[in-house]
């Protein structure tokens, strides 16, 4: 097992900053999420930490070697990418035993790792299809086969879960998040999806503009987001945001609930609320509407878990209220949070 | 464009969207031209080539297979069947060679690509007849440059020379050399076509794949060998197939050149057919010796298609 530790990553792209001076480092084992709206950089990331992208400047560390002029081949990674890049011309046993044939291993050995492969991801039946006589999470399980038959030091995912179907792709999560727990490798994942993110890393790091905006665990990164950015990018509805003075009040739609409801949570920040729509989402309700006046009749949301039985309806105003503890202050002019100290972008893992 | 401006229109575009109307019109000018200057020739050297049809009667009077019979039996067709062969496959093996070769240096960055592409592409712009003219010269008996380049290493011309002592090489001159000149030029002729439809295919190979063989380990070769040329056979076999047919069928390098000399030593079919049907004035064994190779092409081409389509299919 490897630590990747990059420092100083940058990279440019003619004169477009894609990547802008990133510091980070896994720890052993982990499964770490890159996350950020497509164009961030993440993929570009992940792509110099495989070699594929010569990094503008900066290091990137493998295993405590530096690997910036070393070709991905040398660096024992593994991939999967977002199309699955099989080999089209080659059945499944031949895309597995792929990178173990690069190796020159013997031939037994290599029937035995497929073998393994194989049966780890339930595919053993599939060895001697090709790659159009499957579907898309046979597909997926032989891009992810041919990735762990060598056991590389660092496991590598970009998006690889974007062209599953919903249903597949939960199921595909949890398998995923399964098969790393057993297996141990560290594991970079680039994805733009919050709940995939949130789901699988042990933490997640926050990108825009090809800047980390926060390294946390998902409960850090959802709970105490750096700045408006990560506050507006994860979560569904996202947090909302209001201006009062200099500052940005920020508000989880859960944490934003009727006076009768939250009594008894500690201080309570109170808001009129007018109800414009509610939407009735089977399980949770979501009651859209407006703040007064004094906050600039912002448009807000609440999130309405199925224990809240409260009747509420659109055209009224009610009397909603926030813990004083799950309200955050963020800077009006930078966006970055005000009342506490959060560790936004620094490097971690060096023991 | 709001629905009022368009309204007028949308008969017409409703015409035009009928594809039973449509189809016949677009495929008709296509299918004229191939009907006039393909079919109707072709038609027509069947009927000659079982007549005994000559230039001064070319009247169609049947004689059954007199006229294949007669070419067997004639040296000079038998010689230049095996020409044809030597001719087009090796010219077309080292189109292949080369083309992979180009192809893949072209797909890479470099400085002045564009240029490169350019001037490999100029062999293909200019006139086939005119570029023949020019190896002419290349290969001129006495004037030939590339004699005066060898005999100015000292390879040529002077006793012991690695080339002979004769001051030159006498390029078309000699049956060996000569054909090695004609197999030269065709190369150089068909080279551009081939890099072109190679160029074509490699760009059509998704990065991923390429990435994935390098994440996965694969050395230059190991690429180029189990991922490029595999995925790139359909394309290679349409460019052979191009190659083989203009080769098969084409005698402009040949005429040029050598006129099929010297002996017959160059004669190709397609030369041997004008020597014989235009030349001689036989029309029937003209015919009979260019349709010889009809069904071998036919039946080659078929199988190529077919080889192509279901690569391209997986």
């Amino acid at each position: 097992m490897a630590l990747v530790r990059i420092t100083g990553l940058t990279k440019y792209f003619n004169d477009h900053k894609a990547v802008d001076n990133i510091s980070l480092a896994t720890r052993e084992g982990e499964f770490l999420v890159l996350l950020g709206p497509s164009g961030c950089g993440k993929t570009t990331l992940l792509r110099m930490i495989a070699g594929l992208e010569k990094p503008s400047s900066g290091e990137v560390v493998i295993g405590g070697r530096v690997v910036n002029d070393l070709p991905p081949r040398v660096r024992n990674i593994a991939m999967v990418f977002q199309s699955y890049a099989l080999y089209p011309h080659m059945t499944v046993f031949k895309n597995i035993s792929f990178p173990l044939r690069a190796l020159k291993m013997e031939k037994e050995k290599i029937n035995e790792k497929v073998e393994w492969a194989a049966q780890m991801f339930g595919i053993e039946q599939l060895l001697n299809r090709k790659p159009r006589e499957l579907s898309g999470g046979e597909r997926q399980r032989v891009a992810l086969a041919r990735a762990m038959v060598r056991m590389p030091s660092v496991f590598l995912l970009d998006e690889p879960l974007s062209n599953l179907d919903a249903k597949l792709r939960a199921s595909a999560r949890e398998e995923l998040q399964q098969f790393q727990r057993q297996i141990g490798i560290t594991t970079i994942y680039v994805t733009h999806d919050q709940v995939e993110a949130m789901g699988l890393g042990n933490r997640i790091v926050v990108m825009n503009h090809g800047k980390v905006r926060q390294i946390g665990t998902p409960w850090e990164v959802y709970h105490e987001p750096a700045d408006t950015f990560v506050a507006t990018f994860v979560g569904s509805p996202p947090m909302n945001l209001t201006e009062q003075g200099d500052v940005l009040v920020g508000f989880r739609p859960e944490s934003f609930l009727p006076l009768e409801v939250n009594q008894g949570h500690g201080e309570l920040k109170q808001f009129e609320f007018e109800v414009s729509l509610v939407e009735d989402l089977g399980g949770d309700r979501l009651i859209y509407g407006r703040l007064d006046e004094q906050f600039g009749r912002q448009r807000v949301v609440s999130r309405f878990a199925p224990n809240i039985n409260f009747p509420i309806e659109a055209g009224r105003t009610h009397l909603f209220t926030v813990p004083e503890g799950k309200v955050k202050l963020f800077d009006r002019q930078t966006g970055v949070r005000i009342e506490k100290n959060i560790p936004a972008g620094e490097p971690d893992g060096r023991d | 464009m709001d629905a009022i401006e368009t309204a007028p229109k949308a008969h017409f575009r409703e015409y035009w969207d009928r594809r039973r109307i449509l189809a016949p019109v677009m495929i008709s000018p296509a299918l004229l031209y191939i009907v006039a200057l393909v079919g109707f020739p072709f038609v027509l050297a069947i009927l000659y080539s079982l007549s005994d049809a000559t230039t001064g009667n070319p009247s169609i009077h049947f004689v059954g297979l007199r006229n294949f019979a007669t070419i067997l039996h004639d040296p000079v067709f038998i010689r230049s069947l095996e020409n044809t062969f030597l001719f087009t496959f090796v010219s077309q093996a080292l189109v292949v060679v080369l083309s992979s070769i180009l192809a893949l240096a072209l797909s890479e960055d470099f400085r002045g690509k564009q240029v490169v592409r350019f001037l490999i592409l100029l062999p293909w712009t200019a006139p086939i007849s005119l570029g023949a003219i020019g190896w002419l010269w290349i290969f001129d008996s006495v004037f030939s440059p590339m004699d005066w380049l060898l005999r100015a290493a000292g390879l040529l011309g002077v006793p012991h020379g690695f080339f002979g002592a004769d001051s030159n090489l006498y390029w078309l001159g000699r049956p060996i050399l000569a054909m090695a000149s004609v197999i030269v030029v065709q190369t150089w002729r068909i080279l551009p076509l081939a890099t072109v439809i190679l160029l074509a295919g490699i760009s059509a190979i998704p990065n991923e794949i390429l990435d994935a063989a390098a994440v996965d380990g694969a050395s230059f070769w190991r690429r180029l060998f189990q991922i490029e040329i595999p995925l790139l056979l359909p394309v290679i076999s349409i460019a052979v197939l191009f190659g083989v047919v203009f080769t098969f069928t084409d005698m402009t390098v040949v005429y040029v050149l050598t006129r099929g000399g010297p002996i017959n030593s160059t004669q190709v079919l397609a030369s041997w057919a004008f020597f014989v049907g235009i030349e001689a004035g036989d029309l029937g064994q003209g015919a009979a010796v260019a349709l010889f190779l009809f069904p071998v092409l036919a039946g080659g081409t078929a199988l190529v298609l077919r080889f192509a389509r279901r690569r391209e299919v997986a």
